[in-house]
C-alpha cells in the first residue's frame, strides 16, 4: 500500500501546485475537464485574470455531480459546481447547500432567466441526429408511424435520456404514454449513456440517435463532414440549460463570485461552442463560430421550469417504463 | 492430517480475507450509514431482481455448458498456435464494456456483419436485442473464462489417470464418465457461481443488448438510486441483495464442488490416448474461435484507422494503466496467495466466500463507500490510482482464487507430509515448494488480473482528476468528446496492452499447458 | 527405547490400541491384514495423526506432543518422497537444512550420501528423470543425512521389483548398521520382514501387538496372522 501511495504521489502532481495562491475548486462533469472539453482552456483563461489556482474536478455527469455534492454535504471541498441542468435545480436547491449570487448578463437563451442561485453558462436543444440525406420525420407521431430506427438513452442513467422523457411530456402531456407506445417498435435499444448510443449510431446500428441540435456542428467543424443533420420536430424541441452555482460553504466566496462573473464573460463563452458543442449562454462579441449557422433552429422551445420538472419527472418515468417494458 | 500441524499457516490468508470482507462490507456499511432514511424495495426493484436472476442463471448455464466441449477439444488436440488461440480467446473478458458492446454489435447487430450477409440473401437483419442478446453478450464475455477454468482442471488430471483409462480400453464416452465427469462435477459449480456473480452486476451490457428497460438489472437500479434519486439507503439495500445472492450461489458451489484433488502424479506431460472424433473437436474449437474472435476483429478493424489519430494523452493514460495494473496485480497476489493457502489447509473453505464477494460488489457502492471513508482522512482524488488498483485487485480476487486454490490444495496434499517430516518451516515450504509448484497457476492468475485491471474502468470515474486518467477512462472521455475514431484506436491499444500483459505474465504457464 | 504407552488411535469407526516398547537399534516389521491400521500406526508415531489416549516416549522423553518435524525420526512414504521440481541434490540437502543453504562441508556430505547410495554424479537430475529404484535411493540418501534416530518405512519400495526391493532393504539394513538407527517398517511380505527385521509387530483385531521375534512369529503364527498368511 505504501508503494501505491508513492506511485500515486508521483502521478498526481496536482496537489502541490502553488500553495501560496488562493485555490478555487470547481466540481464539474468529466467531459468538461477532459482535454477535448472546455476545461483546459477555461483554466488557462481564468488563471490569467484571477491570480489564483483553478482546480477543476471531474465527476462522471451532471446527476452524479449533484450526488457527489450531497454526499460531501456542508464541508464539501467544492467552491463552485458547474454542470447541473434545469432538471436538477429543484433537487439541488432542496439541499440548501448553494448560495445566491449577483451575476447578471444579457443571456442569449430562448427563455427568460431569473434564478439568483444558478447561473447558466450554455444551453442546447435535444434532437434526433441522422444522416443528412435521409428523409426526416417532422414530429414524434410521424417518427412513431415510420420504420425509422432510433437509439435513445435511459433517463435513469443519462441526462439526454431524461431530456427526451421531459421533451415528450412537455409536448404531449397526458398523451405521452401513447407516444411512447407508438415509439416502442422504433427503438432499437436504450443505452446507459450518450457515448454508447452515439457510437452505435455511427456504426450504423440505427437511423437516428438522441443527441443535440449542435451535434452536426461537431462533424462539420472538427471533421469537415456535413453528412449529419438534426431532424427538426414541429412540436418543438426540449432545451437543456446548463448552470453553475456557488456553494454556501465555500471558503473563497469572492473568488467564486469572480468565477461566475467570468463564466458569463466572452473569455469563457467563446470557448464553449467548439469544446462543449453547445450554444453559449451569452453570445460573445465574436459571434458564433462558422458552421453553427447551418444548424436547425426549432420553431418552439420547450422547457419545464425546475419545479415542474421535479414534479412530472417520476410520473413521466413510470409512463416510459410502462410503455417500453411490454 | 486433520487437527494436526500444517506446512502452511492459515493466518495470513484469514487476515487477507478479513481485509477484503472489511473493504466490501465496510464500504457498504459506509453508504448505508450515510443514508437519511431506510430505503425500501419498490415493485420495479422486484422486476429488476427477477430479470437479473433470469439472465444471470441463463448466462452462467450457457457459458459453462458451451465451455465444456470447447475445453475438452482444446485439452486433447495439439496444433500449432494452440496456445496463442487460448490466450486470444481470453480477450473478450478483459475488454472495457463499452468497447465490447460496440464490437459485438458490429458482428451481431442490425447493421452487423451477419445481418449484412443475411441481407445478401434477402433475409431480414438479425434480431439481437432481447434476453437472448443479453445472454449472448454474457456468454461472449464469460465463455473464455469458463473455458480456461475448465481447461485448467482438465490439464490437472494426472496423466496416469488417462493412461490407466487408455489401458483399460476406455473409449471417449467411458473415459468421460470415468475421469472427466468427476472432474467436471468438482469444477462446474464454482464456474457457474463465478459467472452468475459476474452477470449479477451487469448493467450497461444488459441494458443495451436487452433492448431497453425490460432489461433493467439490480445494478441499474443501484445506479438510479445513487444518481437519479440520491437514495443511499435503497442503493445499499440493493447492493446487499446482490451480495446475498452471490453468497448463496457461492455456498451452493462450495457444497457441490467439495471433492478431493486428483491425487498425486509425477510431472509427466499430458498425453491422451482416446482419439475421439477430430471433426467434432475441430467444430467446437472453430465455432468458439469464430464467436469470440469476430467481435474482436471488429474492434481491431475499427481501431486500426484510429490508431494514428490518438492524441499523446492516450499514451500517458496507457502508461498510467500499466502502472495501475502492475500495482493491482501485486496487491492481488498478496491477497490471493495467502487466502489460497489458508483454504488449502482444509479448514477455511469459507474464505473463498469473501473472495467471491468482490464479484458481486457494485463498483458504484464500493467506490462511493471508499469515498465516504477516505474523505475525512485524505483527499480522495489524490488517491484515485491506489484506490483503483486496490478495487481492481479485489474484483479480480475471485478469479485468482478459482485458479490458485485447487493448485494450493494439491501441493499441500502431495508434499505437506514430507515437508513436515523434514521439519521444513512454513516460510521455506512457501518459497521452495508452494511457489515453484504453483508457478503456472500464479502466472495465470497474475496475467488475468493484470489484463482485467488494465481494461476495467473500476472506480476511477468516481475519483478522477483531469490530470490522471487510465486508458479505459480516456476511452470514455474520447467518446464523450465525439472522438469515436480515436477512442476506437485507444481501445485497440488497450486490447494490445491487456493481451500483452497477460501473455507476458502467463508465458511461464506454457510449461503447464504444454504447447 | 521407543515406548507406546497406552496409545489409542481413533478415526471415525476405526480404532487401534498400541502398548509396547521397541528397543533402540532394533528393526521391527509391522505386518497385518490390509486395513488393520499398519500405516495408521506409523503415522501416529510420526505425528501425522493424533492420539486419543496415551503417549509416545523416546528414551523416556514424551514426543507425542511434538510436530512431525521435531520428532527424532525420519519417514519414507508409499509415494511422494521427493519434490519433483527440485534436483536430487536439493532434495537430499533438505534433510540437512530444510530451511537454508548448505555450507561447503554440508555439500560434501550430500555428495557422500549420494556415493553411499550408489548414485554418484546424478545430483543434477530431477526425480522424473530417474528410475523408480534410483528415486528410492535418493530418498534413502536424504534419510541418511537427516541422522534421525528412528526410521519409519511405510512401504516405500512396494512398487519395485523383488530383486530391486531386496537390494533396497539390504541397503537400508547396511545404513542402519552403520548408524544404529531404530527401524519400524510396514510390510505386506513376510520375506521382507525376515530379511531385515528381527522383531515383528502384528497389527490385527484393532490392536498392535507387542513385538515378537520374527522367526518365532512366522513359525508359530497366532490365528489372526495365520488367516492373513493363508
Amino acid at each position: 500500500m505504501k508503494h501505491l501511495m508513492i506511485a500515486a504521489g508521483l502521478l498526481s502532481a496536482t496537489a502541490a501546485v502553488a500553495a501560496d495562491k488562493p485555490q478555487l475548486t470547481v466540481y464539474t462533469y468529466d467531459s468538461f475537464v477532459s482535454d477535448w472539453g472546455p476545461g483546459p482552456k477555461v483554466e488557462e483563461a481564468f488563471e490569467a485574470v484571477c491570480d489564483c489556482d483553478l482546480n477543476l474536478v471531474g465527476v462522471e455527469d451532471g446527476a452524479a455531480l449533484l450526488s457527489r455534492i450531497r454526499l460531501e454535504g456542508e464541508n464539501s471541498d467544492a467552491d463552485v459546481v458547474l454542470g447541473l441542468d434545469t432538471n436538477l435545480i429543484t433537487a439541488a436547491k432542496e439541499t440548501g447547500l448553494f448560495a445566491p449570487n449577483s451575476v447578471s448578463a444579457e443571456y442569449a437563451l430562448p427563455i427568460e432567466w431569473s434564478d439568483d442561485v444558478f447561473t447558466p453558462y450554455d444551453w442546447g436543444y435535444f434532437a434526433f441526429v441522422q444522416n443528412a440525406e435521409s428523409a426526416a420525420p417532422a414530429n414524434f407521431r410521424e417518427l412513431a408511424d415510420s420504420e425509422t430506427k432510433i437509439i435513445i438513452q435511459d433517463p435513469r442513467s443519462s441526462t439526454p435520456g431524461l431530456g427526451l422523457l421531459l421533451w415528450v411530456k412537455a409536448a404531449y402531456g397526458d398523451e405521452a404514454p401513447e407516444i411512447w407506445a407508438g415509439l416502442a417498435d422504433n427503438i432499437v435499444t436504450v443505452t446507459k449513456g450518450w457515448s454508447e448510443a452515439y457510437g452505435l449510431f455511427l456504426d450504423g446500428e440505427a437511423d437516428m440517435v438522441l443527441s443535440y441540435t449542435t451535434s452536426p456542428a461537431y462533424h462539420l467543424i472538427a471533421e469537415d463532414d456535413a453528412s449529419k443533420a438534426a431532424a427538426a420536430f414541429d412540436e418543438g424541441h426540449y432545451m437543456q440549460v446548463e448552470v453553475a452555482a456557488k456553494l454556501a460553504g465555500t471558503d473563497q466566496p469572492e473568488l467564486a463570485d469572480q468565477f461566475l462573473e467570468f463564466m458569463v464573460s466572452d473569455a469563457f463563452q467563446e470557448i464553449i461552442p467548439t469544446t462543449n458543442w453547445m450554444y453559449p449562454a451569452v453570445t460573445p462579441a465574436s459571434g458564433l463560430p462558422e458552421g453553427f449557422d447551418t444548424l436547425i433552429t426549432p420553431k418552439k422551445s420547450l422547457l419545464f421550469s425546475p419545479e415542474e420538472a421535479a414534479e412530472v419527472r417520476d410520473q413521466a418515468l413510470a409512463e416510459w417504463l410502462g410503455a417500453l417494458s411490454q | 492430517m486433520a487437527g494436526r500441524a500444517q506446512p502452511v499457516s492459515p493466518w495470513p490468508g484469514v487476515g487477507a480475507a478479513a481485509l477484503v470482507a472489511a473493504l466490501i462490507l465496510g464500504t457498504l456499511a459506509a453508504v448505508a450509514l450515510r443514508a437519511d432514511a431506510a430505503g425500501g424495495f419498490g415493485r420495479a426493484d422486484w422486476v429488476a431482481l427477477r430479470f437479473t436472476l433470469v439472465q444471470a442463471v441463463l448466462s452462467a448455464v450457457f457459458s459453462a455448458a458451451l465451455a465444456i466441449p470447447v475445453a475438452r477439444a482444446l485439452a486433447r488436440r495439439r496444433f500449432p498456435g494452440r496456445r496463442a488461440l487460448i490466450a486470444l480467446l481470453g480477450a473478450p473478458f478483459i475488454l472495457p464494456v463499452i468497447v465490447a458492446i460496440l464490437g459485438l454489435l458490429q458482428v451481431f447487430g442490425r447493421a452487423g456483419w451477419i445481418s449484412d450477409m443475411m441481407g445478401l440473401f434477402g433475409l431480414p437483419p438479425l434480431r439481437i436485442y432481447g434476453l437472448h442478446g443479453v445472454v449472448l453478450a454474457h456468454v461472449f464475455f464469460n465463455l473464455p473464462l469458463a473455458t480456461r477454468l475448465i481447461l485448467q482442471a482438465w490439464q490437472e488430471i494426472p496423466a496416469e489417470r488417462f493412461r490407466l483409462a487408455a489401458q483399460l480400453g476406455c473409449d471417449g464416452i467411458a473415459m468421460f464418465r470415468l475421469i472427466e465427469l468427476p472432474m467436471l462435477k468438482c469444477i462446474l459449480p464454482g464456474v457457474l457461481a463465478v459467472i452468475f456473480a459476474i452477470c449479477l452486476t451487469s448493467f450497461a451490457v444488459a441494458l443495451t443488448l436487452g433492448g431497453g428497460p425490460r432489461a433493467t438489472t439490480i445494478e441499474l437500479a443501484i445506479y438510479q438510486a445513487f444518481t437519479y434519486d440520491f437514495d443511499l439507503g435503497r442503493a445499499a439495500l440493493l447492493s446487499a441483495l446482490q451480495l446475498a445472492l452471490t453468497v448463496v450461489a457461492a455456498l451452493a458451489a462450495l457444497k457441490f464442488s467439495r471433492g478431493d484433488g486428483f491425487g498425486a502424479g509425477l510431472d509427466r506431460a499430458i498425453r491422451r490416448w482416446d482419439g475421439g472424433a477430430p471433426a467434432l473437436d475441430l467444430f467446437w474449437i472453430g465455432a468458439a474461435a469464430a464467436f469470440l474472435l469476430l467481435p474482436l476483429a471488429a474492434v481491431v478493424i475499427s481501431g486500426l484507422a484510429g490508431l494514428f489519430e490518438m492524441p499523446a494523452l492516450v499514451f500517458r493514460a496507457a502508461l498510467t494503466s500499466v502502472l495501475v495494473a502492475t500495482a493491482s496485480t501485486a496487491v492481488l497476489l498478496l491477497l490471493a496467495l495467502p487466502m489460497a493457502m489458508a483454504v488449502a489447509t482444509g479448514r477455511y473453505g469459507v474464505l473463498e466466500l469473501s473472495g467471491i464477494l468482490g464479484l458481486a460488489a457494485s463498483p458504484l457502492v464500493i467506490g462511493t463507500g471508499l469515498f465516504i471513508l477516505i474523505r475525512p482522512i485524505a483527499n480522495p482524488t489524490a488517491l484515485a490510482l491506489p484506490v483503483t488498483a486496490l478495487v481492481n485487485a479485489v474484483m479480480a480476487l475471485p478469479f485468482a482464487l478459482r485458479i490458485l486454490v485447487p493448485a494450493a490444495r494439491d501441493v499441500v496434499a502431495r508434499h505437506g507430509r514430507l515437508a513436515l517430516s523434514l521439519d521444513m518451516s512454513k516460510r521455506t515450504f512457501f518459497t521452495r515448494v508452494l511457489l515453484p509448484r504453483m508457478r503456472p497457476q500464479i502466472r495465470f492468475a497474475a496475467g488475468l488480473s493484470a489484463a482485467l485491471s488494465m481494461g476495467d474502468l473500476g472506480v476511477i470515474a468516481l475519483f478522477a482528476d483531469p490530470q490522471i486518467a487510465t486508458l479505459p477512462l480516456q476511452i470514455y472521455r474520447l467518446m464523450g468528446a465525439y472522438q469515436m475514431q480515436a477512442a476506437a484506436g485507444a481501445a485497440l491499444l488497450l486490447l494490445l496492452l491487456s493481451m500483452g500483459a497477460f501473455w507476458l505474465l502467463d508465458r511461464g504457464g506454457r510449461l503447464h499447458a504444454e504447447t | 527405547m521407543l515406548k507406546l504407552d497406552g496409545c489409542l488411535i481413533e478415526n471415525g469407526n476405526f480404532s487401534l490400541r498400541a502398548d509396547f516398547t521397541v528397543e533402540t537399534g532394533s528393526s521391527v516389521a509391522i505386518i497385518g491384514p490390509s486395513g488393520a491400521g499398519k500405516s495408521t500406526l506409523l503415522e501416529a508415531i510420526a505425528g501425522f495423526r493424533d492420539l486419543t489416549q496415551g503417549q509416545i516416549l523416546w528414551n523416556g522423553k514424551r514426543i507425542s506432543d511434538l510436530t512431525p518435524g521435531k520428532r527424532p525420526l525420519a519417514m519414507l512414504f508409499q509415494d511422494g518422497n521427493l519434490f519433483p521440481h527440485l534436483t536430487v541434490e536439493q532434495n537430499i540437502a533438505l534433510g540437512l537444512h530444510p530451511n537454508g543453504r548448505l555450507s561447503t562441508q554440508e555439500q560434501a556430505e550430500v555428495q557422500t550420501a549420494l556415493d553411499r547410495v550408489a548414485l554418484p554424479g546424478l545430483g543434477d537430475r530431477k526425480p522424473a528423470e530417474l528410475s523408480g529404484g534410483q528415486q528410492s535411493r535418493v530418498a534413502l540418501a536424504r534419510v541418511l543425512v537427516q541422522r534421525r534416530q528412528i526410521l519409519l518405512l511405510d512401504e516405500p519400495f512396494a512398487a519395485l521389483g523383488p530383486a530391486l526391493k531386496a537390494e533396497m532393504l539390504d541397503l537400508v539394513a547396511g545404513l542402519l548398521a552403520e548408524t544404529g538407527t531404530t527401524l519400524l517398517m510396514v510390510s505386506h511380505d513376510p520375506q521382507d520382514a525376515r530379511r531385515i527385521a528381527d522383531q515383528t509387530v502384528l497389527v490385527a483385531d484393532e490392536r498392535a501387538h507387542p513385538p515378537a521375534p520374527t522367526s518365532n512369529l512366522f513359525e508359530n503364527p497366532p490365528p489372526s496372522l495365520r488367516n492373513y498368511l493363508g
